[in-house]
């Protein structure tokens, strides 16, 4: 931990900032220790679970600074609005403070209840019992109350889920061992309903730590489109405000390189953007003083002066959020597996014990003794096993898959994607990996490369990063440079050796091309989005796995024809956002389960609309956050090992299921018959949730 | 009979304590980076 004393009377600011890039103890050190020497920054702390730096600053310290001192240290860094870092992990801490409790009063209970089975008796049983009940009935109060809420909201609605059971189990089990205990009784179950309680939590702490940890996984990776822009006030000052701070009327400047945070006409400058993020055309657009220019588009070459038209929830953004607002309520009507098992599960398991009360009844017993078998009856029946059956498998795979490149944002998220029986891929950014990349590289003689290698270092124009990252493959030392220079709108400029040489535009209108001059010596460089690796592989997977797939795109005929020669695909081309999300919805109105793959702004509605969906790391932020799962790396191959592991996931889900059931039909006529005492409900209810959680663990190489 | 007396009392109390030092460490924000807290050992201290 580092810590400036600010200076009095200055205001303190809070930043958050996601760092992907860490990965050892040097980089904490690296980072924290870097930062302090800032001049600015009071307090930074890298939390390396969520990938997250949080940053104390003095308020005049602008957070392209920040982000600059950051990548100075050599990391990438990337602001997080402020929703993007709340706790949400308030469901997970309360969930552990639950399980917490209900392990504490399950050991002890089960201390007390232990010496009773071996043989206390008398007065010593009746004061083990009542002790446990004073365990018991508050951590029952305390403990159980995430079951009994949701068991109440389901209720309310007419509709019963796994909660039902479980909360009227422990309630009526427990009042009733109150009952015994008081009266001298022989058997008290509070053991048995605070295990339950305990059982059932650690399965849903797990359920909700495995939600977080995918989220802030998510949440390290999301490139905001644009978190805000460079101002230029009228007396010529210009200050750096945040995206939704800005105002029509605004004038900003955009770098080359930059993405606008607002809709906007360009005043000044003559650039080419790039729009595939909205609009998936993958071909740089030029534009001029007067053109309209949208948020989320990316400068290309030159900066730019913009009058911002529309800025936050007004630019043309906000259309595709409210499609996706829309498209996304179909997938909340989706039913878990848990609580679709839990509909048929609860009615049998409630008539199960009522008719078992009757039938004590009705053959003479007393209904104290009736009462009794029913307790045992519902307590044995509880869905111990089946509320450990899903999450547990789900965890393990979710896990499995994290290891390989996969966040999977939920368990529902998991068994969709089981489930689906047809693929629609984007095309630019998604089976091609969205930015151009060098085509030949052959062309650059070995003595130009380090000199090629300086030139496009100096740059952050897509195309020299493309240039470097291709020679950086090939052991290249990039050569001394002098006097370098950007020239807006044509490139980079400087000297070697007493030689001019120079990076720029390539020739004629074609601007996915470079030249590269070394003295008189001209060589133009082609760049085109090429097929992330694996691409051919990963659709015959799916293919195998009967999953047809098609291409939708919003690029014109021709590209996607180019990008996609050999692949086998239909394609529908030159879709906007809405056409792409009616395409899936016609396809699930012909009953297809649709896998939607996208990662521009222009897939968000299709994304959300989809059955289940996946998005590629390098997606925007929309893409990212409509996806149920995020894919890390260039390859495709994840996408279909997903589809695997989630189908052998949920096979694993029903074979537990199937134990679950197995369980209760061999322990049920046991406590029909009344010979179900709390010691063999003990051991039936942990024996059979060891059994499922094993079960569970052959998962853990699900996605190799 | 009089050990029990005493015993389970401070069985109870002890597994309190625990209980309590759970709750304090997850208050205190022990359990919010478990990665980093095993890695920030290795991190030699300059001064």
């Amino acid at each position: 931990m580092t810590v400036q004393q600010p200076l009095s009377g200055e205001a303190v600011e809070h930043t958050t900032l996601a760092v992907p890039g860490v990965r050892c103890a040097a980089c904490i050190a690296r980072i924290e220790d870097g930062l302090s020497g800032v001049p600015g920054i009071v307090n930074a702390r890298l939390n390396m679970t969520s990938k997250q730096l949080s940053v104390d600053h003095l308020a005049t310290l602008q957070l392209p600074e920040l982000v600059a001192a950051v990548e100075r240290i050599g990391f990438e860094a990337q602001p997080l609005t402020a929703d993007a870092s709340t706790p949400a992990s308030s469901e997970s801490r309360q969930l552990l403070r639950c399980t917490a409790v209900a392990g504490f009063a399950a050991m002890n209970v089960m201390l007390l209840s232990v010496s009773v089975w071996s043989g206390a008796g008398g007065a010593t049983r009746d004061v083990f019992h009542l002790l446990s009940g004073a365990i018991a009935i508050p951590t029952v109060a305390y403990a159980g109350r995430p079951f009994f809420r949701s068991a109440w909201s389901a209720l309310r609605r007419g509709q019963t889920n796994m909660d039902v059971p479980v909360s009227i189990g422990v309630l009526l089990v427990t009042a009733l061992s109150l009952y015994e205990s008081l009266t001298g009784g022989a058997h008290a179950y509070f053991d048995g309903a605070v295990m339950l309680l305990f059982f059932l939590l650690t399965g849903r702490a797990l359920d909700s730590v495995m939600r977080d940890r995918a989220r802030d996984g998510v949440t390290a990776l999301v490139r905001q489109s644009a978190p805000g822009a460079m101002i230029l006030r009228a007396d010529g000052r210009s200050e750096w405000v945040r995206a939704e701070a800005l105002t029509p009327g605004d004038r900003i400047i955009v770098a080359a390189g930059e993405r606008l945070a607002a809709d906007g006409v360009v005043e000044q400058g003559d650039s080419a953007t790039d729009r595939s993020l909205i609009t998936g055309e993958s071909k740089p657009c030029p534009v001029i003083p007067g053109d309209e220019v949208l948020a989320g588009t990316l400068n290309l070459s030159a900066p730019l002066t913009v009058r911002v038209t529309a800025a936050g929830a007004d630019t043309g953004i906000a259309e595709i959020a409210r499609l996706m607002s829309e498209a996304g309520q179909g997938r909340s009507r989706y039913v878990r597996i848990a609580d679709r098992a839990a509909r048929l599960y609860a009615p049998a398991v409630h008539t199960l014990a009522a008719s078992s009360f009757l039938l004590w009844l009705v053959l003479g017993a007393g209904w104290h003794q009736a009462l009794l078998v029913a307790a045992a009856v519902l307590i044995i029946t509880c869905p111990c096993a089946l509320g450990l059956a899903v999450p547990a498998a789900q965890i393990v795979a979710a896990g499995s898959l994290m290891r390989a490149g996969v966040l999977v944002k939920d368990g529902s998220a998991l068994e969709r994607l089981a489930e689906a029986d047809r693929a629609l891929f984007d095309k630019t950014g998604t089976l091609t990996l969205g930015r151009p990349d060098l085509i030949n590289l052959e062309a650059i003689g070995p003595e130009q490369r380090p000199v090629a290698l300086a030139l496009a270092q100096a740059s952050r124009h897509p195309l020299a990063r493309a240039l470097a990252r291709s020679l950086q493959s090939t052991d290249v030392v990039a050569a001394p440079l002098a006097g370098v220079e950007e020239e807006p709108g044509f490139g980079i400029r400087a000297t070697c050796n007493g030689v001019p040489v120079a990076l720029g535009r390539g020739d004629g209108q074609d601007t996915l091309s470079a030249t590269l001059s070394i003295g008189d010596d001209r060589t133009v460089l082609h760049f085109t989005d090429v097929l992330r690796p694996g691409c051919a592989t990963t659709l015959q997977q799916l293919k195998r796995l009967g999953i047809e797939a098609s291409v939708v795109s919003g690029d014109n005929r021709n590209s996607v024809a180019a990008a996609l020669a050999g692949l086998g695909l239909t394609a529908q081309t030159g879709m906007r956002p809405e056409e792409k999300m009616d395409a899936v919805a016609r396809l699930q109105g012909a009953g297809h389960k649709v896998l939607m793959v996208g990662d521009g702004l222009n897939d968000g509605p299709a994304l959300a609309a989809g059955y289940v969906s996946m998005a590629p790391a390098s997606a925007s932020d929309v893409g990212q956050n409509a996806a149920d799962a995020v894919f890390l790396g260039d390859s495709l191959a994840p996408v279909a090992s997903a589809v695997r592991a989630a189908r052998r996931t949920m096979r694993v889900v029903r074979q537990n299921f199937a134990i679950a059931v197995g369980y209760n039909i061999i322990a049920v006529p046991l406590a029909f018959a009344g010979l179900v005492t709390p010691l063999v409900a003990a051991l039936a209810m942990s024996g059979s949730s060891i059994v499922v959680v094993a079960n569970a663990l052959r998962l853990r190489s699900a996605a190799q | 009979m009089t050990g029990l007396a005493l015993l389970i009392p401070l069985a109870l109390a002890l597994g309190l304590c625990g209980l309590g030092a759970f709750f304090w460490a997850m208050r205190g924000g022990q359990f919010d980076d478990m990665d980093g807290a095993g890695m920030r050992i290795l991190i030699e201290d300059e001064e």
